[in-house]
């Protein structure tokens, strides 16, 4: 079973996305997909400042045999991208929710957050639902 | 039939394991009507000798390299291949071998690529280099379509000089995408790359050093196009350039009336992951011992499908062997002889042409190539050297000709070639 | 940190026990030759230089990075990494959608006549004639094979023909007003139909594949309906990736052209159909073929390939240059035509590939290219036949030159279509194409072609069975460590891409 932080957000994409104090977001992809993506080797990022609508292609992950996009679960900017994934793309195998999160961005519409994305309940009923 | 094992009676008793009357059968889909009850109209099948008859009749036809004085170059060169590069590539493991997916087999071809590689490299001056493409004209395409992905621009300088074939070429693989190509030694913020040939089409050897500046001041690539390979054992590594992008059938590779030749592609390490074509690695296998796979095959077709870098599969593995078996022969000093020889022999050539009267030598400076002004129109040159058994060279426009030299050129075929030059002039 | 603990247990390793090379029998350890290089040696004799003074204008080079090594060590060298290869003139290749037949050495020969090898390919037309002249026949023989009327042989190999039909495709489009957008692509489609597509500057749609492993027809007429004139062309690989023909080709054939689209038939699979069915017949309208696949040219490791491309009387005017003119007995090059796409490839093409399948096709001739298919259609069904109850089979049908099988049945055992290949491997065989096509899970698919004996056959399946029985009876854990004894263990591929080593470089 895979882990499913209760406190994050999920995509049917399987990206999470954690709300933060401050009002930014931090995301990431979920052990699922790591999982199903396998060792990862190569992480595309974007650059700091980059505008992005819900939806949008913003990184992409690759491993030995798949390239897969990665896309914004919400609107906003980017403030900050986690460079270390350039030298090390297996934090996301090893620590999807930690050290392997991919950007921080502000949040344009906190609405998106609520309507657009599933609580960890609904994620793991997702993933069910496609296995 | 020779190539076919199965009897009638193989046939007979698989096709009632299959469950099947005829063979026919095993077509059930194809729509009605369109199954062929008998052969096409062509001829039936036939013993070697007959065929070897046949095909050996059309050779016989052409002027060959051996059978005549031969000045002829512009991208595809006369050259000695030794004798151990055709053996080593006839070994079945290598001609009969297929792409190295499945590296724990293919660890013969895994390794020459890997060696091809860091010669291209060694050659070239650039950091990284792929396991081959087509050819010359296609692999500067490549590079063009490279630096485009690269800095996000979309128009092309190309510096006056490159092989009319590689422009063609070049021109039909961006027929579908953005920008324009412009002629000339210009660029702007909105130039993608700049290409130039060196030595270039008229034999002429290029100063980069202007071009590294331009592309310095405007952002634009260097594409540096080569298609004697053979002169880089004479002039210094392209260093100036971020990509290196062309021919190598020089070493190892017929002339074959085209194809297949080699073309190579290398350029800085920063751009790796837009690189077109396959690229071999190293790495340890299970036990730890050092082998080689193909690697970051994420930017190809067969894993990004629309999303590849381009849609190259198949290249020129072979070529590539032969490349490699022939400049391991060669090595270091025997690299540069060769080009020495080639660039000693095109200097006998542009005196003995020089002393014809009416002929002018037009190079400030060339390698093993150059061009000549004549006093008749060189087309008409040519066809009449061709008459008398000699490959003058290549008619260019007007009263141009291009002429090359190699280590292949005798002082005889000199003194042939400038006694029947007088005879046609 | 394992060998500190052996040394403590057992006499100190004299000295020369690292000078031990790694060799097991005929498995013969060898290092690059650059780790091989000393000063002094050389594999080839030169004529002395004259010392010309140089007319290059440059500095001359003075290192250029080559190891200096002697010939018989190249030669060394070379015939040891042969020995790590596993090849078809070794035993065999069933690599479903290769087509990794016999290769006649008879072909090899005819290329390499001097004739052939050592003309260049812009001498005068006067000189070359018989070179002309063979491209002429191969054009001839493609031509009337496939019932398709134009073709150009310049493409170089069977994706850089796939470009050149499309480009074809959407040069006529724009001669007749406008140049459409969207290209179909079966979802079981090789990867080089998205990315050539993408090339020409059209986006893929893609159409599923049904039940059967055939066109889903129903998306397929839904999509031209509601997409109609947008659509370029249906990029469709006949015998399809699935080993299967379509029924429906004519169909699909004909719903294109009533909405002006063109049908490209992706020829890979052509051997199972070769003298059997016409593809221009069927309504194809663009369709490459790979010399190497169907007309036995080598493959060599990877190329060099050839795709000539035929098409229909309508796109003829946009083939690329050059192309092959004959007028009374003479040939000539024609390189200059306004309507062409222009020129894809330098010269005149791969065209020692084409002196080698034009020799391959006169030996077979009309009536052995008939066999040909239907004996690699044969060879499959009678493989399929035999491990259908073994291996799980996902279309229930007859096939055509390649069968697909999954790891189905063999899932609970822990055991995946990635065992299974490299225990075929461990077993001497080259593996079958693996996880393709994509839309089967733990695709198998297997080409066993023509060129093979029933007993050949008979043995292959029997260690297919094989490694489905120690999968069945507790051994899935060395069916994991597979292959043991070949050249290389598994590579680790994560490894090579994080950290990429692409070139020797001194320590």
């Amino acid at each position: 079973m895979a882990n499913i932080p209760a406190h994050l957000r999920y995509t049917k994409d399987h990206e999470w996305i954690e709300l933060q104090s401050d009002g930014t977001a931090v995301v990431g992809i979920t052990e699922y997909a790591q999982e199903a993506l396998g060792d990862l080797v190569f992480i595309e990022l974007p650059k700091t400042g980059a505008g992005l609508s819900v939806g949008d292609e913003f990184a992409v992950v690759e491993s030995v045999k798949a390239a897969s996009e990665v896309y914004a679960p919400i609107s906003g900017k980017v403030t900050e991208v986690n460079e270390d994934l350039s030298d090390n793309p297996a934090a996301i195998n090893e620590s999807p929710y930690d050290d392997g999160w991919m950007i921080k961005m502000t949040v344009a519409d906190k609405k998106e957050i609520e309507t657009g994305t599933m609580s960890a309940d609904e994620y793991a009923g997702y993933l069910d639902k496609l296995n | 039939m020779r190539y076919l094992p199965q009897t009638a009676a193989d046939r007979a008793a698989m096709l009632a394991d299959i469950g099947v009357k005829t063979a026919d059968d095993l077509y059930k889909d194809v729509p009605a009507g369109m199954l062929l009850t008998k052969p096409v109209n062509l001829p039936s099948h036939q013993g070697e000798y007959t065929v070897e008859r046949t095909i050996s009749a059309l050779a016989a036809q052409n002027l060959h390299a051996d059978g005549a004085p031969f000045f002829l170059g512009a991208g595809c060169y006369n050259h000695h291949i030794p004798s151990t590069v055709d053996y080593i590539i006839q070994r079945s493991e290598f001609l009969t071998a297929y792409t190295p997916y499945q590296p724990e087999i293919a660890q013969g071809t895994l390794m020459y690529l890997f060696e091809f590689q860091s010669y291209i490299c060694n050659l070239t001056g650039m950091d990284v280099a792929n396991a081959s493409m087509y050819d010359g004209a296609t692999s500067v395409a490549e590079a063009v379509l490279m630096a485009k992905r690269v800095t996000k621009r979309d128009n092309v300088t190309v510096v006056d000089g490159l092989h009319p074939q590689y422009l063609d070429v070049l021109k039909a693989y961006l027929t579908h995408s953005e920008g324009t190509i412009t002629i000339g030694d210009k660029a702007d913020d909105t130039t993608a790359c700049v290409v130039v040939q060196t030595p270039n089409f008229y034999g002429e050897v290029v100063d980069l050093k202007p071009l590294r500046a331009l592309c310095d001041k405007t952002g634009a690539l260097l594409v540096v196009a080569i298609n004697e390979i053979v002169s880089l054992g004479m002039l210094p590594a392209p260093k100036e350039a971020d990509i290196v992008a062309g021919e190598a059938q020089s070493i190892g590779v017929p002339m074959s009336f085209g194809g297949p030749h080699l073309g190579f592609f290398a350029c800085k390490e920063g751009y790796i992951r837009q690189m077109p074509g396959r690229l071999c690695g190293e790495t340890l296998d299970a036990d730890g011992k050092r082998g080689y796979v193909l690697t970051l095959s994420t930017r190809e077709q067969h894993i990004r499908r629309e999303k590849a870098t381009s849609n190259i599969c198949t290249n020129q593995g072979l070529c590539a062997l032969a490349f490699t078996v022939h400049l391991s022969l060669l090595g270091e000093e025997g690299f540069k002889q060769l080009a020495r020889l080639n660039h000693e022999a095109a200097c006998d050539l542009a005196d003995a042409l020089a002393k014809v009267p009416g002929v002018k030598v037009l190079n400030k400076t060339f390698f093993n190539e150059f061009t000549v002004e004549l006093p008749k129109n060189s087309a008409d040159v040519v066809e009449a050297l061709a008459d008398i058994g000699i490959i003058g060279g290549l008619a260019l426009d007007g009263n141009k000709l291009l002429v090359t030299a190699t280590e292949l050129t005798t002082p005889e075929h000199i003194a042939a070639f400038t006694a029947a030059l007088k005879e046609v002039l | 940190m394992e060998s500190a603990k052996v040394h403590h247990m057992t006499p100190e390793q004299p000295a020369f026990m690292a000078k031990v090379p790694n060799n097991k029998a005929l498995m013969l350890d060898e290092k690059l030759l650059f780790e091989q290089s000393t000063k002094g040696r050389m594999g080839v004799d030169l004529p002395a230089l004259k010392g010309t003074k140089s007319r290059t204008g440059l500095a001359e080079r003075a290192k250029v990075g080559l190891p200096e090594v002697s010939e018989p060590q190249v030669v060394r060298h070379f015939v040891r990494l042969s020995q790590k290869n596993y090849s078809i003139d070794g035993g065999l290749f069933p690599l479903g959608s290769c087509t990794m037949k016999h290769n006649p050495r008879l072909n090899e020969k005819m290329a390499r006549l001097p004739g052939f090898a050592r003309i260049h390919p812009m001498q005068p037309d006067s000189t070359v004639q018989g070179a002309l002249a063979l491209m002429h026949d191969l054009s001839h023989w493609l031509t009337t094979l496939t019932g398709l009327p134009g073709i150009t042989l310049t493409p170089a190999a069977g994706t850089h023909g796939e470009l050149t039909g499309m480009m074809v495709i959407r040069k006529a489009h724009e001669a007749a007003g406008k140049p459409r957008k969207i290209v179909l692509v079966p979802d079981s489609a090789h990867g080089t139909n998205p990315a050539t597509a993408v090339t020409c500057g059209y986006t893929t749609y893609p159409i599923p594949t049904n039940e059967k492993g055939h066109v889903d027809m129903a998306a397929f007429t839904k999509a031209v309906d509601e997409l109609g004139e947008d659509i370029a062309a249906f990029m469709l690989t006949n015998p399809s990736t699935c080993g299967l023909f379509e029924p429906d080709i004519k169909n699909i054939a004909d719903k294109l052209h009533s909405i002006g689209a063109w049908f490209y038939c992706d020829g890979a699979n052509f051997n199972a159909i070769v003298g059997k069915v016409r593809p221009g017949d069927l309504g194809v309208d663009v369709m490459q073929f790979n010399l190497h696949k169907t007309f036995s040219t080598p493959h060599g490791g990877g190329g060099p390939g050839c795709g000539p491309v035929v098409v229909s009387q309508k796109l003829i005017p946009y083939l690329p240059v050059p192309r092959v003119e004959k007028k009374g007995n003479t040939y000539s090059v024609v390189t200059k035509d306004a309507t062409s796409i222009g020129r894809i490839k330098g010269f005149n093409g791969q065209f020692g590939m084409m002196v080698r399948a034009l020799t391959y096709m006169l030996s077979h001739g009309a009536d052995g290219l008939q066999k040909v298919a239907e004996d690699a259609v044969i060879n499959a069904n009678y493989i399929l036949a035999h491990l259908k109850d073994t291996y799980h089979v996902p279309f229930k049908s007859t096939c055509m030159h390649e069968c697909l099988l999954t790891d189905k049945r063999q899932k609970e055992t822990g055991v995946t279509t990635m065992d299974i290949a490299k225990s075929l491997i461990e077993h001497g065989y080259h593996p079958m194409t693996v996880y393709f096509p994509l839309v089967v899970q733990g695709a198998m698919l297997i080409e066993p072609t023509e060129t093979e004996t029933k007993e050949t056959l008979d043995e292959f399946i029997a260690t297919m069975k094989k490694i489905a029985w120690d999968a069945a009876n507790g051994n899935a854990d060395a069916l994991h460590a597979n292959p043991v004894s070949a050249p290389a263990r598994r590579l680790d591929e994560v490894r090579a891409a994080r950290q990429p080593v692409l070139r020797w470089q001194t320590a």
